[in-house]
């Protein structure tokens, strides 16, 4: 198993188009914290407009609100929202990537079993998700950190401002990467199986950034009669539950309680749906592959 | 003799087509085993099947005397195979590859294996090359060491000249013929090409529309003095017809759009035309063939050859 | 600062000696008959203008409906007549506006006087209520209204409107720093906007639970702002550019 599978990664780090994604989040990363560096001041007074007539909103304050930790909350909102395209680039091209290129009739006539080859396939992909999820963590949080050093950070949601002291801060990023491998596994999984169906990686890349992008319009989108009806079930709807980390609680004077997380089981749950929709989609592409003719 | 390859009733429907219809056949240990078909005649598909790649719709195949579905794993550890186009990694190099694909197989190879497997296909030179910079001719040749590499007792190659110059053809034909006589191999070759086989297999099943037409060794089927004969007439529908209620019924192979197919033996040629002439067929030309193309065609354009098997 | 109490110079402390004779005599002498509301005033200014300047260390909590925020580490700086700063020295607070009215001194800053009203004491508290109105009609300041311990001479709470930072409400606990009239701790109530940012930018989770509707009347509810002070450095002189 475990010498499969590192045939499977160094298949996956012997091609270029997987540094392709390496490169894009460096890339988005560097420009969002060079936009941040120049023009974050414009970007917080934005974001603050509206309490300018009630608090004391002197530069320097918001210069500390800047800081590495709201940059790099920042860039996960923009960039979690790309990731699935490149986690699609590798898990839409698991199978359909093989049948392509033909290698896959070949793979399939060794003695591994399909269920095993899958298992292979897409323990690969997430490896991959991972490897580039700890680089945007590298670049994002520790890069940020490094360039805008660090202080409280201040949250700000439609409704309110969360706030948390900079010693109860690191735990809550490395909670919430742990948390946005868990979503974009579930991306992964879905690519995976759509890939199952194609003899071309375009379209299941195509299909799952599709399948993405109009989820989550729906789950941003706020219609009375989706809201109860399939909000709640789309998993689009619960990938940015790594936010929750973000939201403390707070006592009966509006004081934030340390280390505390505001709806911890619904952050939980969130998971465990994503949890569900990644069983589900992996043991289908295992299902729909054990039956499948290769024809490629 | 022992057996290898044991096919029995094999069926395969894609939805409405018939692929391949109630196939069976055998293949002994040691020899090199021609599976002649047109193409699309249901050569891949059941090839495919061999290889665990396409579910059967019915039927049974046994392999090393294990059932393939149940001892798929066992099985595969002892079969190379390439099937239609030998496609690799392109961005990888030959002999990345070859040690991608040899690990698979389920046994541990050492890298002077895999080297000496590469110089044995003329391909030594070219270990470290990407495979997309290859040719097709280069491909096969890393196919065929791909399909080796693992040691196997079962070799199945689909159409393994394809794409190879006349050099390239003679050197797998070289190739084969070792791996039989030396090694004691048994290979199962699938092909369109007729002569090219009769070079090179001992057995031979002829396959058309997913039905078996004939099998069984080459020279039994091939008797020299058997002739295939083309027989033109001034109406062939009424000549045919005519001949099914004759005696010359036995002979009949079936009928072609521009004449009547016949078998017979060479002793048999004077009173089978003496027959025709009594019988009013007005005889426009009578062209006897002899090689295996010519049976081979026979066979497989005859449009009511399914009768003419069933004899 | 307790060690900055000790120190203080000869002159000054034959003027706190003063003033601390003055009051017990004044307190003694109240304790029979009510004293008038502009002396009270007057003592209660007397008491504040001792200080200034401090500098000062404490602990803040916020609490504003829309804001959560940690118990924040704050210093406090102030300078005669009117400057005042709150600096988070680690971290980051949201600091109100008019939060330089924590320093009482403030409401007495006023060139031409004031128009004074007194509503006599308050009933079960024993404080006494008293109202300044400006003279001058260009102050900031519309309207105050102190609540005073007469005998210590110390305002318990005020609540004071502007024209520029609406109604806020001050509300002191004294200890150690009692006779320079300041407070170990300070409760300064404020009016705040109702804060929403679209959901577009934030990109809010949604965790399905329902959110508790905040009614209408609380939307426009003070805001507060606690101070405790752990404390005072007075009189040791303050730069201006921490006010800066």
């Amino acid at each position: 198993m475990w010498k499969l599978l590192k045939i499977e990664l160094f298949k996956i780090f012997k091609r270029p188009r997987t540094y392709i994604a390496f490169g894009a989040i460096a890339a988005i990363v560097f420009l969002i914290q060079v936009a941040l560096r120049f023009d974050g001041k414009a970007y917080i007074d934005l974001l603050l407009n509206n309490l300018k007539d009630s608090f004391e909103l002197s530069d320097e304050f918001k210069m500390r609100i800047l800081n590495g930790y709201l940059i790099c909350f920042l860039i996960l909102n923009t960039l979690l929202i790309q990731m699935p395209l490149l986690v699609a680039l590798i898990s839409g091209d698991a199978i359909a990537g093989e049948a392509n290129m033909g290698t896959l009739r070949l793979s399939m006539t060794k003695p591994v079993s399909r269920t095993q080859y899958m298992l292979i396939k897409f323990t690969a992909s997430v490896v991959y998700t991972l490897a580039l999820l700890l680089w945007m963590a590298a670049l994002a949080l520790f890069g940020s950190m490094l360039i805008f050093g660090t202080n409280d950070m201040v949250v700000l949601r439609s409704g309110g401002i969360e706030e948390m002291k900079s010693f109860d801060v690191l735990w809550r990023y490395f909670a919430a990467f742990g948390y946005a491998a868990v979503a974009l596994t579930t991306v992964s999984a879905l690519a995976f199986l759509l890939s199952v169906f194609a003899e071309n990686s375009i379209g299941p890349i195509i299909a799952t950034m599709s399948i993405v992008i109009v989820f989550t319009i729906l789950s941003e989108m706020n219609i009375p009669i989706y809201d109860q009806t399939i909000k709640p079930y789309l998993f689009t709807t619960h990938m940015v539950a790594w936010k929750g980390f973000f939201y403390v609680k707070a006592d009966a004077e509006g004081t934030t309680i340390n280390g505390s997380i505001e709806n911890l089981p619904a952050v939980m749950r969130s998971m465990g749906i994503l949890v569900l929709y990644t069983i589900g989609f992996l043991s289908t592409a295992i299902w729909v592959f054990r039956r499948k003719d290769i024809l490629s | 003799m022992n057996v290898i390859i044991q096919v029995k009733h094999l069926t395969k429907d894609f939805r409405e087509v018939k692929a391949v219809d109630d196939l069976s056949f055998t293949v002994n240990a040691g020899v090199v085993y021609g599976f002649l078909g047109q193409n699309g005649a249901g050569k891949s598909t059941t090839i495919r099947m061999l290889l665990t790649l396409i579910r059967p719709t019915s039927g049974e195949i046994e392999i090393f005397g294990m059932n393939l579905l149940k001892h798929r794993k066992d099985i595969l550890r002892q079969v190379g195979a390439i099937i239609e186009r030998p496609d690799f990694y392109k961005y990888l190099t030959a002999l990345e590859n070859l040690r991608i694909f040899g690990a698979m197989s389920g046994i541990r190879i050492p890298e002077k294996k895999l080297m000496d497997q590469l110089a044995m296909v003329g391909l030594a030179e070219r270990a470290n090359s990407k495979v997309k910079t290859f040719s097709q001719g280069m491909k096969q040749r890393l196919g065929i060491a791909t399909a080796l590499v693992h040691d196997p007792g079962l070799i199945i190659l689909d159409e393994p000249t394809n794409g190879l110059d006349p050099q390239g053809i003679a050197d797998v034909r070289n190739l084969i013929l070792l791996l039989s006589k030396e090694r004691g191999k048994t290979l199962l070759i699938s092909s369109h090409l007729l002569n090219e086989m009769e070079l090179i297999a001992n057995s031979m099943l002829i396959i058309d529309k997913g039905r078996k037409l004939v099998e069984g060794k080459v020279h039994e089927l091939f008797d020299p003095a058997e002739t295939i004969v083309e027989l033109k007439t001034t109406d062939d529908t009424a000549t045919y017809e005519k001949l099914q209620d004759s005696g010359l019924q036995k002979f009949v192979q079936g009928k072609r759009y521009d004449c009547v197919m016949l078998k017979l033996h060479r002793n048999d040629v004077p009173s089978v035309m003496k027959e025709l002439v009594q019988m009013n067929v007005g005889i426009i030309s009578f062209h006897s063939k002899h090689s295996l193309e010519d049976y081979f065609l026979s066979l497989t354009t005859g449009q009511t050859h399914v009768e003419a098997v069933k004899d | 600062m307790v060690h900055g109490f000790f120190f203080i110079t000869g002159k000054r402390l034959f003027n706190s000696i003063f003033v601390m004779a003055l009051s017990l005599f004044l307190s003694r002498a109240g304790a029979g008959q009510t004293p008038t509301a502009d002396s009270l005033i007057s003592r209660v200014k007397a008491k504040l203008d001792k200080v200034n300047d401090y500098e000062a260390k404490g602990k803040m909590r916020t609490n504003v409906i829309f804001i959560k925020a940690p118990i924040a580490n704050v210093k406090v700086f102030y300078k005669k007549p009117n400057k005042l700063r709150i600096n988070n020295e680690g971290g980051i607070s949201f600091i109100p506006k008019g939060s330089v009215n924590i320093n009482l001194g403030n409401i007495f800053i006023n060139t031409k006087g004031f128009d004074i009203i007194d509503l006599g004491k308050e009933n079960g508290t024993n404080l006494r209520i008293i109202k300044l109105l400006p003279k001058d009609e260009n102050a900031d300041m519309v309207l105050s209204t102190l609540y005073i311990d007469e005998t210590q001479a110390l305002i318990k709470k005020a609540r004071t409107t502007t024209k520029e930072n609406g109604t806020y409400e001050l509300e002191m606990t004294y200890g150690k720093y009692v006779d320079f009239g300041l407070a170990d701790k300070v409760i300064f109530s404020f009016n705040t906007r109702d804060y929403k940012l679209p959901k577009g930018i934030t990109f809010d989770y949604d965790d399905g639970s329902k959110k508790a509707e905040i009614p209408d009347t609380l939307k426009n509810r003070k805001g507060k702002v606690e101070i405790s002070y752990s404390g005072y450095t007075i009189n040791k002189g303050v730069p201006d550019s921490v006010f800066q």
